[in-house]
């Protein structure tokens, strides 16, 4: 059984549709308490630090993240849920969970006169960094996912990222540290691959047939 | 490196997937949940619901229609159309769109960008913008509301980089003289207001060929080409495009 994070922000539905459609049994919930017996989470998100901070301490969800990330059972963030885990974020000067060391930076603010637009919005291809991890398994370096985000993330000890996508310097896109795993693209909106990742999280197979979205 | 964005665009009234020419004499040409499943499968890398008739309308049958592309594809879509109180903007993302197009009623009620980009992020608030080339205005060109059909006193340009100001994570910028001519899109258009705002421009109107979109997204410098009778019509696929935008150097996702 995974849970889902539920606190307000944003479109937590396309993470509940994705496991729907690849069969992965899950329970999504405003209360920290319904979660609790879960075997692994998903902690989503899209949005405002700040707001969605505000949403974690009012939820109760702060400490149960915090507890979690203690008791060794799998965590998967996604997007905005895999910035809120690191110390600080830039965004509303806001202080976060502080599961991983590092903060959370904006983009330079000279990116759009480069070219570089912000948000970095769309496809772009992923590579592995430090051996990878286990939830790319199947997909081949070099896959593109789909990120939408104007910050980033920047931990303090940079070994603990799995994967960078270029975007004016190697940005950082998946951070492993113990049962904590993050991924700043949207594996629920990457079409196959992504869904391949959350079959390979939650511990089911792809259902066969699952294709669309192009294979690479 | 970030790629180029191939979207297409679903007109809907009524449930139907339509199109027209010049915003004018809308056909049926068929049900919106198995075009966009279709789509997806051949690759797409996002898509666009513009319900044209909203405005007028009870929005429910639009946020069920989001509900079953939900279901189905996996990619992200933006809704547009009659969204006009930060609670349309609120249920159009809960039902399941990623984002959603801002056009007549962020001209009405300019702070609804801001209060919309405050609670889902500037990445969730897309401004739509129709302009139309008018050499009475600064910029040259003109912002139209109300489907094209009524002329508002704003200037292209301005009102792209004040809705920036405002919040707008993105802009699909669609030229009304080009729109369905399938001539190719306005070029000096996109550019000009690419290269003045540093949120991605999404390019619309015109597209009848993948050079006409090789040219827009090189030259015209926009982050991604919005395309609608190229693929309703079954003269190329989303493979076939995106094969000929490789060819011409356009970085695109396989």
């Amino acid at each position: 059984m995974t849970g889902i994070v539920d606190y307000n922000a944003g479109n937590i539905k396309s993470v509940e549709r994705a496991l729907a459609a690849i069969g992965a049994e899950y329970r999504i919930s405003k209360d920290p308490r319904d979660l609790a017996g879960t075997e692994r989470i998903i902690f989503p998100g899209v949005g405002e630090a700040k707001f969605a901070m505000n949403e974690l301490k009012k939820t109760g969800f702060d400490s149960f993240l915090r507890d979690w990330a203690h008791s060794g059972k799998p965590m998967l963030g996604v997007c905005l849920g895999s910035q809120v885990i690191f110390e600080h974020s830039e965004e509303g000067d806001t202080t976060c969970l502080g599961l991983i060391p590092g903060v959370v930076r904006r983009f330079p603010a000279d990116f759009p006169a480069r070219g570089l637009k912000i948000p970095h919005m769309g496809w772009n291809d992923v590579h592995a960094k430090n051996g990878g991890t286990a939830l790319l398994r199947g997909i081949p370096d070099g896959t593109n996912f789909y990120f939408v985000h104007s910050y980033y993330v920047d931990p303090a000890d940079p070994t603990v990222v799995t994967a960078t996508a270029d975007y004016g310097f190697p940005v950082p896109c998946a951070v492993k540290r113990g049962n904590i795993e993050a991924f700043q693209f949207h594996p629920e909106k990457s079409g196959t691959n992504g869904l391949r990742i959350l079959a390979n999280f939650t511990g089911v197979s792809l259902p066969a047939g699952m294709q669309g979205g192009a294979s690479c | 490196m970030l790629k180029k964005r191939i979207i297409v665009c679903l007109d809907v009234k009524d449930g139907r997937t339509t199109k027209g020419v010049k915003f004018l004499d809308n056909v049926d040409i068929g049900d919106p949940v198995v075009m966009a499943a279709e789509y997806y499968a051949q690759g797409v890398d996002e898509l666009v619901f513009y319900d044209i008739m909203a405005s007028t309308r009870d929005r429910g049958p639009t946020l069920d229609l989001i509900g079953r592309v939900a279901e189905k594809v996996f990619i992200p879509f933006c809704v547009g159309g009659g969204i006009s109180t930060v609670e349309d903007i609120k249920n159009t993302i809960l039902a399941g769109a990623e984002k959603v197009s801002l056009n007549s009623p962020a001209v009405r009620n300019p702070d609804l960008i801001g209060e919309g980009a405050a609670i889902f992020g500037a990445q969730c608030i897309v401004l739509g913008m129709d302009a139309k080339r008018d050499p009475a205005m600064k910029s040259g060109y003109r912002v139209f509301i109300n489907g094209g059909r009524v002329a508002t006193e704003l200037d292209a340009l301005e009102w792209a980089i004040r809705a920036e100001r405002l919040g707008a994570g993105e802009i699909v910028l669609n030229s009304i003289d080009a729109d369905g001519t399938r001539d190719g899109y306005e070029i000096p258009l996109t550019r000009m207001i690419s290269e003045h705002v540093g949120v991605p421009v999404i390019a619309s109107g015109g597209a009848g060929t993948p050079e006409h979109m090789a040219r827009v997204l090189d030259e015209g410098k926009a982050d991604a080409a919005l395309i609608a009778s190229m693929v309703h019509s079954g003269e190329y696929t989303i493979g076939s495009i995106k094969a000929e935008l490789s060819k011409l150097g356009v970085p695109v996702r396989p």
